[in-house]
């Protein structure tokens, strides 16, 4: 390891191995710090993706999809069924492999990487960003970055450190515990979610099968509502009542921020990325092809910037972020808002409705409609979107 | 006065609380916590967060405090 990088990027997650791989393709030195002592390792995740969104970056491999999905079932609070088909191909991941398999990617592409490097501050120099002070097997040491390269997750501190106000509001904080479980008998092919207020208050409780008898079962609910009732508590009414006695492989808990975009994610030479950049989808709470979008973008234009030597290039980040996939999620965000506070009745009355189109001509948009028919308020927020 | 505590042996570290904070106030390594007591508004954000309870809010303690304040 030498005591200066051109980039140096805080976390190993795939939005910081993309970010570093696009950095480092562009021929300029790049280092990577992992707080944890793996890479891809603790799994914090549901670990769904679809086909078309990490195609972009990394070839499918069997090594790492645990199942291939084609349809998705939503279950009202009355129990009633909706299966829909999928007309694109998801995937379940093995995310401790997937994430190693994006770590060598970057190594490849000439990125170091180094694990159990707790980033606690940044180094500063004449009111400007140095680098970055880490903990290293329990030393503090110091490493100098033209360019620090935020990757640090949902409990980032990176933005923090460098003034830029990063905390999620509780509401938007979907807080999440998840269990691997064997032995169950689900569909290996369809993921399944659970909506309303018995599971999950604002938000939704999954089921994404991982083979024939093993599957992630999961709930993440919004933390004005996990104020009242913790997330584990309402997990284990679940399983109680679905599932006892079941055999649970891991058990996880975990936060997505499912806001909109930070409004700042550069500042002067500091970029943020993935969770860190409050950049997961906050409609799905889906955080890895996002993330990786986020992460080549900032990578790419860090790498040009240090090649070009012009700084002003990072100022475009937030701006290539909006227009690709930053807009988007604002209107999922407002969706979002409406669908997590549909009552239990609503919920119900819109899935009797969807069982009654055909199964062949089931799709999210024939659901979206009946949804927009039962709250027309719906509408107004799409009017908005649409009219602004 | 710290009215928040973590129970340590339950934590799964997965930084929510840290997402939620408002005043940067918990420290989270690999597989260590702890709140800075000097910045800690008692808030409570991170105790509401938490998916698996392992912080609380020491109602016992600010009712103490109560009692010796009046």
């Amino acid at each position: 390891m030498k005591n200066s990088y051109d980039v140096v990027v805080v976390g190993a997650g795939p939005a910081g191995t993309t970010a570093a791989r696009f950095a480092a393709e562009q021929g300029i030195s790049v280092l990577v710090l992992e707080k944890d002592r793996d890479v891809g390792y603790p799994v914090r995740c549901g670990e769904a993706v679809s086909k078309d969104g990490i195609e972009p970056f990394i070839a499918p491999d069997s090594k790492w999809i645990a199942s291939t999905i084609n349809s998705f079932i939503f279950i009202a609070p009355d129990e009633t069924e909706v299966k829909i088909k999928f007309n694109r191909t998801g995937y379940i991941l093995e995310r401790r492999i997937f994430d190693y398999e994006l770590g060598k990617l970057a190594a490849k592409a000439g990125a170091e990487i180094l694990t159990k490097a707790y980033v606690y501050d940044l180094l500063w120099e004449n009111g400007k960003v140095a680098g970055v002070k880490f903990e290293h097997n329990g030393e503090p040491k110091e490493v100098r970055a033209k360019i620090v390269i935020g990757a640090d997750g949902v409990e980032s501190r990176i933005g923090r450190f460098a003034g830029i106000k990063t905390h999620t509001k509780i509401s938007d904080m979907e807080c999440c515990v998840q269990f691997t479980v064997s032995n169950i008998n689900v569909d290996p092919n369809a993921c399944y979610f659970y909506f309303g207020s018995e599971y999950s208050p604002g938000g939704y409780l999954w089921i994404f099968p991982k083979g024939s008898d093993t599957a992630n079962i999961g709930l993440g609910i919004g933390g004005d509502r996990a104020k009242h009732r913790s997330p584990i508590s309402y997990m284990n009414h679940f399983l109680n009542k679905k599932f006892p006695d079941v055999p649970k492989l891991t058990m996880i808990s975990g936060g997505v921020p499912c806001s909109i975009t930070l409004s700042e994610i550069v500042k002067d030479n500091v970029m943020l990325v993935g969770d860190a950049a409050r950049q997961v989808n906050p409609l799905s709470g889906g955080g890895i092809t996002s993330g990786m979008i986020g992460g080549s973008i900032a990578g790419e234009l860090a790498g040009r910037a240090i090649k070009e030597n012009n700084f002003k290039l990072l100022n475009e980040y937030p701006k290539i972020w909006h227009q690709r996939v930053g807009k988007r999620h604002e209107i999922y965000y407002k969706i979002k808002n409406a669908i997590y506070n549909f009552s239990d009745e609503t919920l119900n009355s819109i899935a009797h409705s969807a069982i009654k189109i055909p199964e062949n001509e089931r799709t999210l948009l024939s659901i979206f409609k009946i949804a927009l028919f039962d709250k027309p308020s719906l509408l107004f927020e799409f009017a908005k979107i649409f009219f602004y | 006065m710290l009215l928040i505590e973590i129970k340590p042996d339950k934590c799964d570290f997965c930084g929510v609380c840290v997402g939620v904070c408002p005043e940067d106030a918990i420290e989270l390594k690999e597989a260590n916590i702890s709140i800075i007591e000097k910045r800690c508004t008692n808030c409570a954000k991170c105790v509401w967060c938490c998916p698996i309870e392992v912080l609380v809010f020491r109602k016992d303690k600010l009712q103490q405090l109560k009692a010796k304040s009046s």
